[in-house]
């Protein structure tokens, strides 16, 4: 099924050959899961100085207002529930398309541009929420996808000073701040975010300068090449959810832990309260609390407990990991899933199934560690 | 030495086999965070899962090559899996079986054999 669809190549594809990547298939592109350093010293390299990564799978979508910033901000607002009318020029927020359910289609990014928002989506879900967006939105954005522009993340407590020799305005940003920047007569479109945990930005820029400005960035010492192999293990000790395994149309934002994505106008008694899909779950669930949550997981032994692993109390079958491996920086296994809420409290020993026995593994409190942001 | 197609070198040591995996098969895992070794006196059988080796990305198994019963397992992977990276065709042995009959290895892949085949 899946192998007739060709695989698309990434701009940067010359690139990531030439730097010893390997290549797998992920959501119909030919991404670089690992350089020649390794899982290992791709993370570790981020925590230290920065990591450069090829995200330009992911969906960027402009939409341009046609009947004022005002209007698609709400109009947003009912398939986000988060503060998009608050969210100031120069300003980004993380949200997430809800459904009628109360389930999560995706989460994202809304920057607010001035003259348009930009909405970045996961990859798997791009084509989804594009006509999401078209259907609902069509009255007062055109939904444009941006189909020539890279996008790249570099994370990691050395970005600014790496960043800023090539656009030295960044320094002043600070987290979630979005600026454009010009760059040998290019813009580039920054953010200062990511999905490491620390410190970092996001660029997007057009494909035809891509590999001179990575190249740019990659002849600093500060900065190493870094592929979805550390992103996700950047990511899970950073507590992030990813989207199809931590989130899914099952598990509500509530659930996930994800309440602090739906801002107070949005809540109940709030200017703005509901509005959005699956409203009346989501925000019963805020007030009254969950019946399950997620949770960091730290197992006690050396085996890591990956996504699927079925987790016990007492017996009994109380829930599952969604995503789980080994945290480099921690130093030991670390996993995230979802248990009933009274079993959530840091520190609930429960037992994991590993190769049909039975292993500890404790809940703790999310990130596993603290986060770099330059708030 | 002999090598198997799924990537394992084969060592004869007085009666014993000694069972490791090759440089390219630690290189394709990855970093390796955590290896699970057989009981000692187990019998196997060709085929068996024996090893379990998780890296970063995910989770391997380690077929037994030969049918046989388990002599010795290497306890210093447990304590320091990285080993496996480190020096595969040395110090990271999985485990010695013991076989009826070492003319078993002789339908096992020379290194010549192995390098053509992972060429």
């Amino acid at each position: 099924m899946t192998e007739d669809i060709p695989l698309r190549r990434l701009a940067l594809n010359d690139l990531h050959l030439a730097l010893g990547a390997r290549l797998v298939p992920f959501a119909g592109y030919e991404m670089p899961v690992q350089y020649m350093a390794g899982v290992m010293q791709e993370h570790l390299h981020t925590r230290a100085a920065a990591g450069l990564f090829d995200v330009s799978h992911m969906g960027q979508v402009i939409l341009w207002p046609k009947a004022g910033m005002d209007r698609l901000a709400l109009a947003l607002e009912a398939l986000v529930p988060a503060d998009v009318a608050g969210l100031k020029p120069g300003r980004q927020r993380y949200g997430l398309f809800t459904d009628t359910r109360g389930g999560t289609l995706d989460d994202l990014m809304v920057a607010n541009c001035q003259t348009h928002f930009l909405v970045v989506v996961n990859a798997a879900c791009k084509a989804a929420d594009l006509a999401h967006m078209r259907a609902h939105l069509s009255p007062v954005a055109e939904v444009t996808e941006v189909t020539d522009r890279a996008l790249l993340a570099l994370q990691g407590p050395l970005s600014e000073a790496a960043l800023a020799r090539l656009l030295p305005d960044v320094a002043r940003m600070r987290f979630m701040d979005v600026t454009t920047q010009v760059w040998q007569g290019q813009e580039i479109w920054v953010s200062r975010s990511g999905y490491s945990g620390e410190d970092g930005f996001e660029l997007s820029l057009p494909e035809t300068h891509a590999q001179a400005f990575a190249g740019a960035l990659l002849a600093m010492p500060e900065v190493a090449p870094a592929g979805l192999g550390a992103r996700d293990s950047l990511r899970l000790e950073a507590g992030l959810c990813l989207y199809g395994h931590d989130i899914d149309t099952i598990t509500s934002p509530a659930e996930a832990g994800l309440g602090w994505a739906i801002q107070p106008v949005r809540r109940a008694g709030g200017a703005r309260a509901g509005g959005f899909p699956g409203a009346d779950r989501i925000l019963r669930e805020l007030a009254d609390g969950p019946s399950r949550l997620r949770v960091g997981l730290r197992p006690e032994g050396r085996a890591p407990m990956r996504e699927g692993t079925a987790l016990f109390h007492g017996g009994a079958r109380v829930g599952t990991v969604t995503s789980g491996g080994f945290g480099p920086s921690v130093g030991a296994p670390i996993a995230m899933g979802y248990v009933p809420r009274a079993l959530a409290g840091p520190g609930t020993l429960l037992q994991g199934e590993v190769r049909s026995r039975h292993m500890p593994v404790a809940v703790s409190a999310l990130p596993f560690r603290p986060t770099g942001y330059k708030r | 030495m002999k090598y198997t197609e799924d990537h394992e070198w084969l060592r004869v040591e007085g009666d014993l086999v000694v069972v490791g995996i090759t440089e390219h098969a630690a290189t394709q895992l990855g970093d390796v965070v955590f290896v699970e070794l057989p009981e000692v006196e187990a019998m196997v059988a060709r085929g068996d899962e024996v090893v379990v080796i998780e890296s970063v990305k995910a989770a391997s198994d380690i077929l037994a090559p030969v049918d046989g019963e388990i002599i010795e397992v290497n306890d210093a992977l447990a304590d320091n899996p990285r080993l496996v990276n480190d020096d595969p065709l040395g110090a990271a042995w999985f485990f010695k079986i013991r076989v009826d009959d070492l003319s078993v290895l002789d339908d096992f892949m020379d290194e010549d054999e192995y390098e053509e085949m992972i060429a």
